[in-house]
């Protein structure tokens, strides 16, 4: 399965666009502010029912419009499946299938899997531990229903305790019962998160480290390690031994939600010692492993969105990635460059199907294979 | 016209009495407003006399903490019901849906709603003691909890379980036919009447 066309209608700058795709390799090249990024996000549309940048659905219309439409033919030629998300501002959005509208917008997620590798990626490097949980978060959660509903379930009951402290240390009393009843409430769901996430971490590192390696020619040595109080203590052990702590502090100081992920290089933190370029290749590691997560457990191949990512690389690693996403265990890529020469260079190396497209005023597809298209 | 500027100021306290109703908006308030000037002076009397009345006399029953004009309750006076059988609901429409099954007929306890510290409430808020000198007093025989299943519904049965435990007691909830979070209020009468048939012993839900 792979996207054959796209059709989008007032979406972002765009305001009637129709492109054909590669089933493989497709890029976007033209200048800074053109829309190349809009068409990847058009794309995470058809995928996840919603913008990969922006959760208000209004904000992608087309400034001055009404609505937006975005069409996606899905093809292996047997089978054609349409896809249409439509937005008429004021009103709910609509998602259909073959035409036939989506009772619940959510059933589609899972159908046509993506994985978007973008600049804004560095937030996981470069924020707090929530940014890196969101990352687990997110991945699992896709395949398995009862980990977020675990994770809503132990976040209610931990403002409620959370709550309870504050209060006692506010009217000066303690009642260790009452903040049981809710400690009770967050044991299953947090060895349960903690198996899924560590089941997660250890899917992925092999995975990580292969592509680091090969994106990185293995010049320096990264790691990356799932962090949990859980790994060495019950949730309820936890409870008991920071009892005081908590008191203290006024909310619960230990649990599932102070995981994080370890991100080393050379054994200090990546967001240390880490060059720009570094900490790039490491995170288009990490989303490449993310990719054959993604692959392995729900058993299709998804489409693969590379937004920016070779703006801090020169050509030889360029060459290196376009190289290793040529393989056969990848599907379908869409890439954005600005360096219009770069990219025909490292394209006319390579021997698969590709598209490339020029925008500036439009849409143009520019290369095909190696020959100007007719 | 804009609701800023009434033309009297008469006008504007009432609308913005009925405005301050819960799901009510200055724009229903207005209609509801006209409609009440357009009536008698001797309905109006009775409207409001009504109102008033409800708040200064009502009263709460005794036992089960029902509404009630008595201070004893219909059901809690009604000598062919199942005294021994109580079942532990949040607030009054939840005894109002249960009664509306026809399917039970033992009494209630009414708690006044569900633990919860984020809106400020603790055991002592909620008519659990109450419930308690009931069960230690030995005359009844099963307690059902029929709390919404949220987290804090859950949690409050889990803490009446675990203070009723010392005494010898038949503990069962609702079987549900109804979602998880759904309210007792919103489910149909017959799910209900069968979940309150079919009950089950009370599971604490931790693992
Ligand atoms: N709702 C919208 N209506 C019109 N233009 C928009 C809208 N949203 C974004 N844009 C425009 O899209 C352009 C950015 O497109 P983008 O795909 O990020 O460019 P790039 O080619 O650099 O990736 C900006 O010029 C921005 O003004
Ligand atoms: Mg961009
Ligand atoms: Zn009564």
């Amino acid at each position: 399965m792979y996207l054959s066309r796209l059709n989008l209608s007032n979406f972002k700058n765009y305001s009637e666009i129709d492109i054909n795709f590669s089933p493989r390799i497709n890029c976007f090249v033209g200048d800074n502010g053109v829309g190349k990024t809009n068409i990847l996000d058009a794309i995470h549309y058809l995928s996840l029912t919603k913008s990969y940048f922006v959760s208000i659905d209004s904000v992608n219309v087309k400034h001055g419009e009404e609505f937006f439409i975005i069409k996606g033919s899905f093809g292996n030629s047997a089978e054609d499946e349409e896809i249409m998300c439509g937005l008429q501002k004021g009103k709910r959005k609509v998602f259909k299938r073959n035409g036939k509208e989506y009772t619940r917008i959510s059933d589609h997620i899972g159908r046509y899997p993506v994985v978007m590798v973008s600049p804004a990626d560095s937030s996981i490097i470069s924020d707090g531990s929530e940014e890196r949980r969101k990352f687990m978060n997110n991945v699992i959660s896709q395949f398995n229903r009862a980990y977020l509903n675990n994770i809503i379930a132990y976040n209610k009951a931990l403002k409620q305790r959370n709550r309870l402290l504050k209060d006692y240390a506010a009217e000066g009393k303690f009642d260790r019962q009452m903040l049981e009843l809710w400690e009770d409430r967050m044991l299953d769901p947090a060895m349960k998160i903690y198996e899924s996430r560590a089941a997660f971490v250890e899917h992925i590192v092999p995975l990580f480290q292969e592509y680091y390696d090969h994106i990185s020619d293995q010049r320096e040595k990264v790691s990356l390690e799932y962090r949990s109080q859980l790994s060495k203590s019950s949730m309820k052990e936890l409870f008991d031994k920071n009892i005081d702590k908590d008191r203290v502090m006024r909310y619960t100081t230990s649990g599932i939600h102070r995981d994080d992920l370890k991100l080393k290089m050379n054994n200090f933190n990546i967001k240390d010692i880490g060059s720009q370029g570094q900490q790039k290749s490491y995170l288009v590691a990490l989303k490449l492993a993310k990719f054959d997560y993604i692959r392995d457990m729900g058993g299709i191949l998804p489409v693969l969105l590379m937004d920016d990512v070779f703006d801090k690389f020169d050509e030889m690693r360029v060459a290196q990635i376009i190289k290793l996403v040529s393989e056969k265990r990848f599907g379908q890529i869409f890439v954005t460059d600005t360096h219009r020469e770069r990219m025909q260079a490292v394209l006319s190396r390579i021997n698969i199907d590709y598209s490339l497209f020029l925008i500036d005023e439009g849409v143009t597809e520019i290369m095909h294979n190696g020959k100007k298209p007719d | 016209m804009t609701f800023s500027d009434y033309p009297s100021k008469l006008l504007e306290n009432a609308v913005n009495e009925f405005a301050s109703l819960p799901g009510i908006g200055k724009k229903t308030a207005f209609r509801l407003v006209m409609h009440l000037l357009r009536q008698d002076v001797s309905d109006v009397e009775r409207f409001g006399d009504n109102i008033i009345k409800l708040k200064k006399e009502v009263k709460y029953c005794r036992f089960c903490f029902n509404i009630s004009d008595t201070d004893i309750c219909e059901i809690c006076s009604d000598r062919t019901r199942d005294h021994a059988t109580v079942c532990i609901v949040e607030n009054i429409r939840d005894v109002i849906a249960i009664e509306n099954t026809g399917q039970y007929r033992g009494v209630y306890h009414v708690l006044g709603g569900v633990i919860s510290p984020m809106d400020g409430i603790g055991p002592s808020d909620l008519n659990i003691d109450q419930l308690e000198k009931k069960v230690k007093a030995g005359n009844i025989n099963e307690i059902i909890f029929a709390l919404s299943t949220t987290m804090e519904g859950d949690t409050t049965n889990y803490y009446i379980y675990r203070r009723l435990l010392a005494y010898e007691l038949k503990i069962t909830s609702l079987s549900r036919g109804v979602a998880i979070g759904d309210e007792l209020e919103y489910t149909d009468e017959i799910t209900l009447g069968r979940s309150i048939v079919n009950r089950t012993p009370f599971e604490t839900g931790n693992k």
